[in-house]
């Protein structure tokens, strides 16, 4: 995994607009966004709901496409590969925690974890090895044959926290991660990310509603009806 | 591996949709297993028809009989090896519900031309040297129970009488596919009898079975034949024994079409089954697919596990629905005995079966695939929760 982090950008967004159409009307999601995040930072995205930022970072994360403006994000912009290259760019650069865990029901935490390593080109020891050195990593090294549905809410979340690292990407997105969890297993999660970013220099990025969540970010934006503010925490 | 795993995984999730949805696939192949072979039953005459034999009836109608005079003549013809006749004798034997080939043929060479049926040399020696011995098929004297020996009778209806007939052979088939349920006897035994009771029919032949050298000769040695008899009282009509079968089948051929057509709609039926259980399953998922794109996996991945998830349904389905159509189709030999003597699930059928079985499976597989590949991951895990 990375080492100490240094102050590069990671993420360069300039004048980013998003907009989505419901029926006739056009909804301006996101209106000429700038931000700069630096390799290395955790930083947490708030604001009220349809603010604008879970879009944001399904933007930054290469899930969705802008309108207009550039996403420099690990040094590609992301606006100019096509789905195969975006595709093969996600697997590489980013890491994904879901509010709702997002596990494959039918795979166990192991399997689950195992899963982004299959377009690694890895063997299968080697796959194994590394999903297991992720598990342990959350602390589920005794869960790995347990299937989702046999695991907590806080479980689940660590295997996605595995899941989403077992590839070494250099960015970590999580869209509410504690958002489904009951307070102490929301603790749990927000201190593993922690650990992942001052341990291992992981650059994070996540959506909370929860100002406890946000307080272990680093940094903190707002965005409100698409603009981000330019106060930061 | 890991693939495999996951498309097996994903086909067992649910057990009532996708046993319910296998057992309907079974039924479907077994119903197309057996309708494929009641019409190979209704072609097996053509089938097993040889390529060296030309038959010489009636140019008016097979119902209209010919001078056995007529054999030595056709026999003059170039090309020509050898000729025997027959006569379609009908009949009834205890009622008329049991059917089966009844024909009286040239004792001296009948055999000859049908080296498909195997007959024990002796056996036909006493054939040929007891005027009303007759030969019966394997299948035959296996439903009646007969015994060499055992007399056999026959009700007239054609050649009105009472017809006692000696069994003194039995002949099996040399393929699978030969017709083990005739009952064949001796042409003179009838004519004789014909020259008593009705003179003005005797000695007449149904038709000539005419063996030749070379079949690439067939036509020209066809129109050679019915030269000869141009403008007599009896104008032939000569074909190739597979055309001549042919003509058979032609007469029932709106049952065919019939029959394929229910085949089909089967088919149609289970296709549009087993479309709708893939299309519920991939509903259900659209948020595992959206992850899995997000991840990094493609649409080929995508429509892989989908297509090897309704494949798998489909295959299921396919090999008990055609492990079944054996015992079914022994069941139905059985049954129909001697209507549609050869009633085998075929190499061919077991071939097409499976064809179909993985194109409905690939096919069941397009729709929700090609949903799959088009969902957008940011819209799909909005949806998540």
């Amino acid at each position: 995994m990375s080492e100490v982090p240094s102050q590069q950008p990671v993420v360069v967004v300039d004048r980013v607009s998003k907009s989505y159409r419901r029926g006739a009307q056009l909804i301006h999601v996101l209106k000429e966004i700038n931000l700069t995040i630096e390799e290395g930072s955790f930083v947490a995205l708030m604001g009220p709901s349809g603010s604008g930022k879970s879009t944001l970072l399904n933007l930054i994360a290469g899930i969705d496409r802008p309108d207009a403006g550039s996403l420099v994000v690990a040094g590609t912009d992301i606006t100019q590969l096509d789905e195969s290259e975006l595709a093969a760019w996600r697997t590489r650069h980013v890491g994904f925690i879901f509010q709702f865990y997002n596990l494959l029901p039918v795979l166990t935490g192991l399997e689950n974890v195992e899963l982004p390593l299959l377009l690694s080109g890895l063997s299968r020891r080697q796959r194994r090895e590394h999903a297991m050195v992720a598990l342990e990593l959350v602390g589920l090294s005794h869960r790995i044959h347990h299937y989702p549905r046999e695991l907590s809410g806080g479980e689940q979340q660590r295997v996605a926290i595995a899941r989403a690292i077992v590839t070494d990407p250099t960015l970590l997105v999580a869209d509410e991660p504690t958002g489904d969890l009951d307070k102490a297993s929301a603790t749990e999660v927000l201190g593993l990310m922690d650990q992942l970013n001052r341990d291992f220099g992981k650059t994070i990025i996540m959506v909370t509603h929860d100002p406890h969540a946000a307080a272990k970010a680093g940094v903190t934006r707002h965005l409100d009806k698409g603009v981000l503010n330019n106060s930061s925490d | 591996m890991e693939l495999i795993k996951l498309i097996l995984r994903n086909t067992g999730r649910h057990r009532l949709r996708t046993v319910l949805t296998i057992l309907g696939m079974a039924v479907a192949i077994l119903a197309f297993c057996l309708l494929r072979t009641v019409v190979d039953a209704w072609y097996a005459g053509v089938a097993g028809a040889s390529p060296n034999r030309l038959v010489t009836r009636n140019a008016v109608s097979l119902v209209f009989t010919l001078p056995i005079s007529y054999k030595q003549k056709i026999l003059q013809v170039p090309g020509v090896n050898k000729v025997s006749y027959a006569n379609w004798f009908a009949g009834i034997y205890v009622d008329e519900k049991q059917f089966f080939p009844r024909i009286a043929v040239g004792a001296e060479n009948f055999f000859d031309l049908f080296p498909e049926f195997i007959i024990d040399p002796d056996q036909l020696r006493t054939f040929k040297g007891q005027r009303n011995a007759c030969i019966a098929g394997r299948k035959l004297i296996e439903k009646y129970g007969w015994k060499l020996g055992d007399t056999i009778p026959l009700t007239g209806n054609i050649y009105p009488g009472e017809w006692r007939f000696v069994l003194r052979g039995v002949y099996r088939g040399a393929a699978k596919t030969t017709d083990e349920t005739q009952f064949f006897f001796r042409w003179d035994y009838l004519d004789e009898s014909l020259r008593k009771t009705s003179p003005f029919r005797s000695g007449q032949a149904g038709w000539y079975v005419v063996q030749i050298e070379n079949p690439m000769e067939s036509q020209t040695i066809s129109q050679t034949i019915d030269a000869l008899f141009k403008n007599s009282s009896a104008e032939t009509l000569t074909e190739t024994e597979k055309a001549f079968q042919l003509g058979f089948v032609a007469m029932t051929d709106a049952i065919v079409i019939a029959i394929r057509v229910v085949s089909v709609v089967v088919i149609g039926v289970i296709l549009m089954v087993l479309a709708n259980t893939m299309a519920m399953s991939a509903r259900d998922r659209m948020s595992e697919y959206a992850v899995l794109k997000t991840l990094g996996f493609g649409n080929t991945f995508l429509f892989v596990i989908i297509a090897g998830e309704s494949v798998t349904i489909a295959l299921c389905g396919g090999v008990l629905g055609m492990l079944l159509a054996f015992p079914t189709a022994s069941v139905f030999s059985r049954e129909l005995g001697t209507l549609l003597p050869i009633f085998h699930i075929s190499g061919t059928t077991l071939f097409l079966g499976s064809a179909v079985t993985v194109g409905i499976g690939l096919l069941s597989a397009l729709f929700p695939a090609w949903r799959a590949t088009r969902v957008r991951i940011a819209e799909a895990l909005r949806h998540i929760g």
